[in-house]
Protein backbone atom coordinates (compact mmCIF):
# COMPACT_ATOMS: atom_id res chain seq x y z
CA UNK A 1 0.00 0.00 0.00
CA UNK A 2 2.61 2.66 0.80
CA UNK A 3 4.57 1.23 -1.86
CA UNK A 4 1.68 1.58 -3.76
CA UNK A 5 1.00 5.44 -2.52
CA UNK A 6 4.67 6.25 -3.77
CA UNK A 7 3.60 6.44 -7.48
CA UNK A 8 1.39 8.53 -7.19
CA UNK A 9 4.37 11.44 -6.62
CA UNK A 10 4.55 12.68 -10.50
CA UNK A 11 8.26 13.78 -11.25
CA UNK A 12 8.92 17.67 -10.45
CA UNK A 13 5.79 17.91 -7.68
CA UNK A 14 6.13 19.66 -4.33
CA UNK A 15 4.65 17.19 -1.61
CA UNK A 16 4.09 17.11 2.03
CA UNK A 17 3.94 13.72 3.68
CA UNK A 18 2.26 13.65 6.94
CA UNK A 19 3.46 12.15 10.63
CA UNK A 20 2.95 8.69 10.18
CA UNK A 21 2.29 5.94 7.56
CA UNK A 22 2.77 8.84 4.92
CA UNK A 23 6.45 8.98 6.33
CA UNK A 24 7.30 5.92 5.04
CA UNK A 25 6.18 6.52 1.48
CA UNK A 26 10.10 7.91 0.73
CA UNK A 27 11.13 5.04 1.33
CA UNK A 28 9.94 3.64 -1.81
CA UNK A 29 11.02 6.65 -4.06
CA UNK A 30 14.61 6.19 -6.45
CA UNK A 31 17.16 8.36 -5.23
CA UNK A 32 17.55 10.43 -8.73
CA UNK A 33 13.53 10.76 -8.66
CA UNK A 34 13.15 14.08 -9.38
CA UNK A 35 10.62 15.63 -6.06
CA UNK A 36 10.59 18.60 -4.03
CA UNK A 37 9.82 17.52 -0.07
CA UNK A 38 8.48 20.21 1.59
CA UNK A 39 8.56 20.17 5.79
CA UNK A 40 6.03 22.61 7.27
CA UNK A 41 8.82 23.25 10.44
CA UNK A 42 10.80 25.13 7.65
CA UNK A 43 12.38 23.10 4.82
CA UNK A 44 12.37 22.02 1.30
CA UNK A 45 14.28 19.74 0.14
CA UNK A 46 14.29 17.53 2.42
CA UNK A 47 17.14 14.58 2.52
CA UNK A 48 17.28 11.28 4.05
CA UNK A 49 16.45 10.34 7.48
CA UNK A 50 19.65 10.31 9.84
CA UNK A 51 20.54 8.47 12.66
CA UNK A 52 21.11 10.15 16.55
CA UNK A 53 24.39 9.67 15.65
CA UNK A 54 24.51 11.72 12.43
CA UNK A 55 22.30 14.15 13.18
CA UNK A 56 22.39 17.57 13.09
CA UNK A 57 20.56 18.85 16.62
CA UNK A 58 18.94 22.04 14.59
CA UNK A 59 17.40 20.24 11.54
CA UNK A 60 14.43 18.01 12.72
CA UNK A 61 11.37 17.44 10.28
CA UNK A 62 7.79 18.20 11.36
CA UNK A 63 7.35 14.40 12.92
CA UNK A 64 10.88 15.09 14.88
CA UNK A 65 12.95 12.72 12.99
CA UNK A 66 16.76 14.03 12.39
CA UNK A 67 16.54 14.49 8.41
CA UNK A 68 18.78 16.04 6.09
CA UNK A 69 19.27 18.18 3.27
CA UNK A 70 19.79 17.41 -0.43
CA UNK A 71 21.89 19.77 -3.30
CA UNK A 72 19.29 22.97 -3.47
CA UNK A 73 17.58 22.33 -0.10
CA UNK A 74 16.06 25.99 1.30
CA UNK A 75 15.23 26.85 5.58
CA UNK A 76 12.66 29.43 5.71
CA UNK A 77 10.56 30.50 8.58
CA UNK A 78 6.99 29.32 9.68
CA UNK A 79 5.08 31.83 7.95
CA UNK A 80 6.75 31.15 4.52
CA UNK A 81 5.97 27.37 4.97
CA UNK A 82 2.62 27.94 5.22
CA UNK A 83 2.46 30.89 2.68
CA UNK A 84 3.67 27.73 0.39
CA UNK A 85 1.13 25.87 1.56
CA UNK A 86 -2.12 27.95 1.14
CA UNK A 87 -1.11 30.07 -2.08
CA UNK A 88 -0.96 26.34 -3.65
CA UNK A 89 2.59 25.72 -4.53
CA UNK A 90 1.81 22.21 -2.95
CA UNK A 91 1.11 19.62 -5.27
CA UNK A 92 0.38 16.60 -3.11
CA UNK A 93 0.08 15.97 0.59
CA UNK A 94 -0.66 12.45 2.11
CA UNK A 95 -2.18 12.39 5.47
CA UNK A 96 -3.24 9.95 8.21
CA UNK A 97 -7.02 9.77 9.01
CA UNK A 98 -9.76 8.95 12.15
CA UNK A 99 -12.58 8.79 9.40
CA UNK A 100 -13.15 9.92 6.06
CA UNK A 101 -16.42 10.76 4.52
CA UNK A 102 -17.67 9.86 1.47
CA UNK A 103 -18.06 13.83 0.67
CA UNK A 104 -14.20 13.95 0.95
CA UNK A 105 -14.50 15.22 4.17
CA UNK A 106 -11.76 14.40 6.60
CA UNK A 107 -11.47 14.09 10.68
CA UNK A 108 -7.92 13.63 11.46
CA UNK A 109 -7.31 15.67 14.46
CA UNK A 110 -9.43 14.98 17.34
CA UNK A 111 -10.98 12.35 19.35
CA UNK A 112 -13.23 14.19 21.99
CA UNK A 113 -12.28 12.91 25.47
CA UNK A 114 -9.58 10.79 23.88
CA UNK A 115 -6.70 12.31 22.03
CA UNK A 116 -7.21 16.44 21.34
CA UNK A 117 -3.21 17.45 20.94
CA UNK A 118 -4.58 20.05 18.57
CA UNK A 119 -4.25 20.09 14.30
CA UNK A 120 -0.93 21.25 13.80
CA UNK A 121 -0.17 21.77 10.47
CA UNK A 122 -3.16 19.40 9.59
CA UNK A 123 -6.16 21.81 8.67
CA UNK A 124 -3.75 24.35 6.05
CA UNK A 125 -2.83 20.70 4.65
CA UNK A 126 -5.79 19.14 3.60
CA UNK A 127 -7.80 22.25 2.80
CA UNK A 128 -5.16 24.02 0.53
CA UNK A 129 -2.72 21.35 -1.00
CA UNK A 130 -3.88 20.82 -4.68
CA UNK A 131 -4.36 16.93 -4.16
CA UNK A 132 -4.81 15.02 -0.88
CA UNK A 133 -3.90 11.50 -0.26
CA UNK A 134 -5.28 9.83 2.93
CA UNK A 135 -3.26 6.40 3.55
CA UNK A 136 -4.95 4.54 6.96
CA UNK A 137 -6.26 0.91 7.35
CA UNK A 138 -9.46 0.43 6.21
CA UNK A 139 -11.08 -0.01 9.72
CA UNK A 140 -10.05 1.06 13.20
CA UNK A 141 -8.67 -1.40 15.77
CA UNK A 142 -12.07 -2.40 16.54
CA UNK A 143 -13.17 -3.16 13.01
CA UNK A 144 -15.19 -0.13 12.35
CA UNK A 145 -15.16 1.44 9.29
CA UNK A 146 -13.31 4.52 8.66
CA UNK A 147 -14.89 5.34 5.20
CA UNK A 148 -18.25 6.43 6.27
CA UNK A 149 -21.00 8.90 4.88
CA UNK A 150 -20.72 11.24 7.23
CA UNK A 151 -18.01 11.87 10.01
CA UNK A 152 -18.84 11.63 13.19
CA UNK A 153 -15.83 13.01 14.76
CA UNK A 154 -14.09 16.66 14.30
CA UNK A 155 -13.38 17.87 10.69
CA UNK A 156 -10.59 18.99 9.90
CA UNK A 157 -11.37 20.19 6.57
CA UNK A 158 -14.68 19.64 4.12
CA UNK A 159 -14.89 17.97 1.08
CA UNK A 160 -10.74 17.98 0.87
CA UNK A 161 -9.74 14.39 0.11
CA UNK A 162 -8.97 13.13 -3.64
CA UNK A 163 -8.17 9.54 -2.97
CA UNK A 164 -7.53 6.91 -0.24
CA UNK A 165 -5.07 4.24 0.61
CA UNK A 166 -5.71 1.47 2.70
CA UNK A 167 -4.66 -2.23 3.14
CA UNK A 168 -7.69 -3.53 1.31
CA UNK A 169 -8.23 -0.70 -1.83
CA UNK A 170 -7.78 2.29 -3.52
CA UNK A 171 -10.87 4.40 -3.27
CA UNK A 172 -11.69 7.75 -5.21
CA UNK A 173 -13.76 10.25 -3.73
CA UNK A 174 -16.31 11.32 -6.81
CA UNK A 175 -19.32 13.30 -7.19
CA UNK A 176 -21.44 9.70 -6.37
CA UNK A 177 -18.91 9.30 -3.57
CA UNK A 178 -16.32 6.26 -3.09
CA UNK A 179 -15.60 4.58 -6.01
CA UNK A 180 -13.20 1.11 -6.13
CA UNK A 181 -10.44 1.84 -8.49
CA UNK A 182 -7.57 -1.35 -7.09
CA UNK A 183 -8.19 -4.01 -4.93
CA UNK A 184 -4.96 -5.07 -2.73
CA UNK A 185 -3.51 -8.59 -3.75
CA UNK A 186 -5.92 -11.11 -2.59
CA UNK A 187 -8.75 -9.18 -1.65
CA UNK A 188 -12.39 -9.33 -2.90
CA UNK A 189 -14.61 -6.56 -4.02
CA UNK A 190 -17.06 -8.07 -1.47
CA UNK A 191 -14.87 -7.80 1.63
CA UNK A 192 -14.06 -4.02 0.85
CA UNK A 193 -17.79 -2.99 0.23
CA UNK A 194 -18.40 -4.63 4.06
CA UNK A 195 -15.49 -3.03 5.40
CA UNK A 196 -16.92 0.28 4.16
CA UNK A 197 -19.31 2.49 5.98
CA UNK A 198 -21.26 3.87 2.82
CA UNK A 199 -21.86 3.24 -0.46
CA UNK A 200 -19.53 1.88 -2.97
CA UNK A 201 -19.52 2.54 -6.38
CA UNK A 202 -17.77 -0.23 -8.61
CA UNK A 203 -16.14 -0.15 -12.08
CA UNK A 204 -17.42 -2.19 -14.87
CA UNK A 205 -15.47 -4.83 -15.58
CA UNK A 206 -12.13 -6.32 -13.89
CA UNK A 207 -10.75 -4.39 -10.77
CA UNK A 208 -6.97 -3.99 -10.58
CA UNK A 209 -4.67 -5.10 -8.27
CA UNK A 210 -1.88 -3.85 -6.68
CA UNK B 1 27.90 56.97 14.64
CA UNK B 2 28.27 53.67 16.71
CA UNK B 3 25.30 50.58 17.00
CA UNK B 4 24.71 50.39 21.10
CA UNK B 5 25.81 47.70 22.76
CA UNK B 6 22.86 45.19 23.99
CA UNK B 7 24.60 42.57 25.65
CA UNK B 8 23.28 41.96 28.97
CA UNK B 9 23.05 39.36 31.57
CA UNK B 10 20.72 37.06 31.82
CA UNK B 11 19.33 37.51 35.09
CA UNK B 12 18.67 41.06 34.60
CA UNK B 13 16.71 40.59 30.92
CA UNK B 14 14.53 38.16 32.22
CA UNK B 15 13.91 39.92 35.10
CA UNK B 16 11.97 42.55 33.36
CA UNK B 17 9.68 40.44 32.73
CA UNK B 18 6.65 40.91 35.09
CA UNK B 19 4.26 38.71 36.67
CA UNK B 20 0.85 37.88 34.38
CA UNK B 21 2.79 38.77 31.23
CA UNK B 22 2.43 37.05 27.63
CA UNK B 23 5.35 35.81 26.80
CA UNK B 24 6.37 34.22 22.82
CA UNK B 25 8.88 31.55 22.74
CA UNK B 26 10.26 30.38 19.55
CA UNK B 27 11.20 26.94 18.71
CA UNK B 28 9.27 23.84 16.70
CA UNK B 29 10.21 20.84 18.92
CA UNK B 30 14.15 21.35 19.89
CA UNK B 31 15.76 23.31 17.11
CA UNK B 32 15.02 27.29 18.15
CA UNK B 33 14.23 27.03 21.62
CA UNK B 34 15.69 29.22 23.99
CA UNK B 35 16.00 26.83 26.76
CA UNK B 36 18.38 28.86 28.92
CA UNK B 37 16.09 31.82 28.74
CA UNK B 38 13.42 29.75 29.71
CA UNK B 39 15.64 28.18 32.59
CA UNK B 40 16.20 31.20 33.98
CA UNK B 41 12.54 31.82 33.65
CA UNK B 42 11.69 28.68 35.83
CA UNK B 43 14.30 29.99 38.65
CA UNK B 44 12.80 33.67 39.32
CA UNK B 45 9.33 32.14 39.24
CA UNK B 46 7.09 34.84 37.73
CA UNK B 47 3.93 33.52 37.48
CA UNK B 48 0.29 33.53 35.99
CA UNK B 49 1.92 33.49 32.71
CA UNK B 50 0.11 33.62 28.96
CA UNK B 51 2.69 31.76 26.64
CA UNK B 52 2.72 31.99 22.91
CA UNK B 53 4.35 28.82 21.57
CA UNK B 54 4.17 26.35 18.62
CA UNK B 55 4.24 23.44 20.90
CA UNK B 56 4.68 22.34 24.39
CA UNK B 57 8.37 20.90 24.02
CA UNK B 58 8.50 17.36 25.21
CA UNK B 59 7.77 16.23 29.27
CA UNK B 60 11.12 17.50 31.58
CA UNK B 61 12.18 20.05 28.07
CA UNK B 62 11.74 22.96 27.72
CA UNK B 63 8.08 25.42 28.42
CA UNK B 64 7.14 22.08 30.35
CA UNK B 65 9.30 23.30 33.02
CA UNK B 66 7.49 26.21 33.43
CA UNK B 67 4.31 24.03 33.27
CA UNK B 68 5.30 21.92 35.61
CA UNK B 69 6.35 24.97 38.13
CA UNK B 70 2.87 26.08 37.57
CA UNK B 71 3.80 29.37 36.23
CA UNK B 72 1.90 28.71 32.99
CA UNK B 73 -2.01 30.28 33.28
CA UNK B 74 -2.80 29.89 29.19
CA UNK B 75 -0.87 28.48 26.37
CA UNK B 76 -1.53 29.64 22.87
CA UNK B 77 -0.23 26.94 20.04
CA UNK B 78 -0.82 24.28 17.61
CA UNK B 79 -0.34 20.85 18.58
CA UNK B 80 0.80 19.50 22.00
CA UNK B 81 0.89 16.25 21.16
CA UNK B 82 4.45 15.53 22.34
CA UNK B 83 3.97 16.77 25.97
CA UNK B 84 1.43 14.11 28.07
CA UNK B 85 1.77 16.79 31.25
CA UNK B 86 0.46 19.50 28.87
CA UNK B 87 -2.75 17.24 27.77
CA UNK B 88 -3.51 15.83 31.60
CA UNK B 89 -2.97 19.61 32.74
CA UNK B 90 -5.56 20.20 29.93
CA UNK B 91 -7.71 17.65 30.40
CA UNK B 92 -8.00 18.46 34.10
CA UNK B 93 -9.01 21.81 33.67
CA UNK B 94 -5.87 22.63 35.21
CA UNK B 95 -4.38 24.61 32.22
CA UNK B 96 -6.07 26.55 29.59
CA UNK B 97 -5.41 25.95 25.78
CA UNK B 98 -6.20 28.01 22.81
CA UNK B 99 -5.68 25.79 19.85
CA UNK B 100 -4.30 27.58 16.55
CA UNK B 101 -3.91 26.22 12.88
CA UNK B 102 0.25 26.06 12.88
CA UNK B 103 0.29 28.53 9.55
CA UNK B 104 -2.39 31.30 10.83
CA UNK B 105 -0.38 31.28 14.54
CA UNK B 106 2.85 32.48 12.33
CA UNK B 107 0.33 34.79 10.97
CA UNK B 108 -1.34 36.22 13.66
CA UNK B 109 2.23 36.65 15.22
CA UNK B 110 3.59 38.36 11.92
CA UNK B 111 0.58 40.48 12.05
CA UNK B 112 1.17 41.49 15.62
CA UNK B 113 4.75 42.23 14.40
CA UNK B 114 3.74 44.31 11.46
CA UNK B 115 1.77 46.39 13.29
CA UNK B 116 -1.50 45.13 11.90
CA UNK B 117 -4.73 44.38 13.89
CA UNK B 118 -6.21 40.83 12.48
CA UNK B 119 -5.65 38.63 9.17
CA UNK B 120 -8.82 37.47 7.60
CA UNK B 121 -8.29 33.76 6.23
CA UNK B 122 -10.39 30.74 5.08
CA UNK B 123 -8.57 28.49 6.88
CA UNK B 124 -10.42 26.51 9.68
CA UNK B 125 -13.68 27.85 8.69
CA UNK B 126 -15.39 24.59 8.55
CA UNK B 127 -13.63 23.26 12.00
CA UNK B 128 -14.38 24.14 15.69
CA UNK B 129 -11.44 26.38 15.55
CA UNK B 130 -14.10 28.49 13.82
CA UNK B 131 -16.14 29.28 16.90
CA UNK B 132 -16.52 32.07 18.09
CA UNK B 133 -14.55 34.11 15.51
CA UNK B 134 -16.22 37.14 13.10
CA UNK B 135 -16.96 35.47 10.16
CA UNK B 136 -17.04 38.13 6.83
CA UNK B 137 -17.36 38.06 3.18
CA UNK B 138 -14.89 38.26 0.36
CA UNK B 139 -15.35 38.75 -2.90
CA UNK B 140 -18.50 36.34 -2.26
CA UNK B 141 -16.28 33.46 0.26
CA UNK B 142 -16.77 33.34 3.36
CA UNK B 143 -13.94 33.83 5.88
CA UNK B 144 -13.19 35.12 9.34
CA UNK B 145 -11.30 36.95 11.30
CA UNK B 146 -8.23 36.33 13.29
CA UNK B 147 -6.73 38.91 15.35
CA UNK B 148 -3.00 39.83 15.76
CA UNK B 149 -1.18 38.54 18.37
CA UNK B 150 1.37 40.70 20.39
CA UNK B 151 3.08 39.91 23.65
CA UNK B 152 4.94 41.42 26.79
CA UNK B 153 8.06 39.72 25.74
CA UNK B 154 9.39 37.34 23.46
CA UNK B 155 12.21 34.60 24.05
CA UNK B 156 14.41 34.06 21.26
CA UNK B 157 16.90 31.39 20.03
CA UNK B 158 19.57 32.57 17.31
CA UNK B 159 22.63 31.07 16.06
CA UNK B 160 24.64 33.95 15.87
CA UNK B 161 23.60 38.15 17.57
CA UNK B 162 25.65 40.84 17.14
CA UNK B 163 26.48 42.80 20.14
CA UNK B 164 23.53 44.73 18.45
CA UNK B 165 21.22 42.39 18.27
CA UNK B 166 21.19 41.81 14.28
CA UNK B 167 20.34 37.85 14.67
CA UNK B 168 20.64 35.05 12.22
CA UNK B 169 19.08 31.59 12.93
CA UNK B 170 20.14 27.94 11.42
CA UNK B 171 18.24 25.26 9.77
CA UNK B 172 14.79 24.39 11.06
CA UNK B 173 15.88 26.41 14.05
CA UNK B 174 14.07 29.27 12.27
CA UNK B 175 10.56 28.32 12.75
CA UNK B 176 8.50 30.87 14.62
CA UNK B 177 11.88 33.17 15.65
CA UNK B 178 11.76 35.78 13.71
CA UNK B 179 8.36 36.12 13.54
CA UNK B 180 7.99 36.53 17.52
CA UNK B 181 11.33 38.99 17.65
CA UNK B 182 9.04 41.74 15.79
CA UNK B 183 6.20 41.21 18.09
CA UNK B 184 6.54 41.80 21.46
CA UNK B 185 7.32 44.85 23.19
CA UNK B 186 10.52 43.52 24.91
CA UNK B 187 12.55 40.79 22.92
CA UNK B 188 15.41 38.68 24.47
CA UNK B 189 17.41 37.01 22.13
CA UNK B 190 19.96 34.12 23.83
CA UNK B 191 22.04 33.44 20.79
CA UNK B 192 25.35 30.44 20.75
CA UNK B 193 27.63 32.91 19.57
CA UNK B 194 27.53 37.02 19.93
CA UNK B 195 29.88 38.71 17.36
CA UNK B 196 31.38 42.20 17.22
CA UNK B 197 29.49 44.62 14.92
CA UNK B 198 30.21 43.98 11.52
CA UNK B 199 31.06 40.65 12.08
CA UNK B 200 27.70 39.48 11.12
CA UNK B 201 27.33 40.84 7.74
CA UNK B 202 24.28 42.92 6.60
CA UNK B 203 22.94 40.41 3.93
CA UNK B 204 22.60 37.43 6.41
CA UNK B 205 20.94 39.07 8.99
CA UNK B 206 17.18 37.42 9.26
CA UNK B 207 16.47 39.81 12.23
CA UNK B 208 17.10 43.23 12.21
CA UNK B 209 18.90 44.30 15.44
CA UNK B 210 15.88 47.86 16.19
CA UNK B 211 13.61 44.58 16.98
CA UNK B 212 15.54 43.30 20.20
CA UNK B 213 16.08 44.37 23.32
CA UNK B 214 18.61 42.51 25.26
CA UNK B 215 21.51 40.01 23.39
CA UNK B 216 22.23 37.19 25.86
CA UNK B 217 25.63 35.09 24.88
CA UNK B 218 25.82 31.36 25.82
CA UNK B 219 28.38 30.30 27.63
CA UNK B 220 27.17 26.45 27.00
CA UNK B 221 25.07 23.96 24.87
CA UNK B 222 23.14 22.28 27.79
CA UNK B 223 21.90 18.82 27.02
CA UNK B 224 18.40 20.32 26.63
CA UNK B 225 19.06 22.19 22.71
CA UNK B 226 21.42 18.06 21.79
CA UNK B 227 18.35 15.32 21.86
CA UNK B 228 15.20 14.43 20.65
CA UNK B 229 14.39 12.12 23.58
CA UNK B 230 11.22 10.79 22.29
CA UNK B 231 11.54 7.50 20.70
CA UNK B 232 10.23 6.89 17.81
Amino acid sequence: MVARAAREIAPGMVVNLGIGLPTKVVDHLAADFPVCLHTENGLSGIGPTLPPEAANRNLIDAGGAYVSTVPGSAFFDSAVSFALVRSGRLDLTMLGAFEVAETGDLANWKIPGKFSPGAGGGIELAQKARRVIVLTTHTDRAGNPKLKAACALPITARACVNRVFTDLAVIDITPQGFALRELAEGVSIAEVTEATGAALVLPDGDVPTF
Amino acid sequence: MRLPDKTCAIEDAIARIPEGATVMVGGFGVPGTPFTLIRELVRQGQRNLTIIKNDANEKGMGIDHLIANGQVARLITTHIGLNPRAIEMLNAGHLAVEFNAQGILAERVRAGGAGLKAIVTDIGLDTELAHGKPRIEIGGQPAMVETALRADAALIHAHRADVFGNLDYVATARNFNPLMAMASDLVIAEAEAVMPLGDLAADEVHTPGPFVDHVVGLTEISEEYQVVRRQA
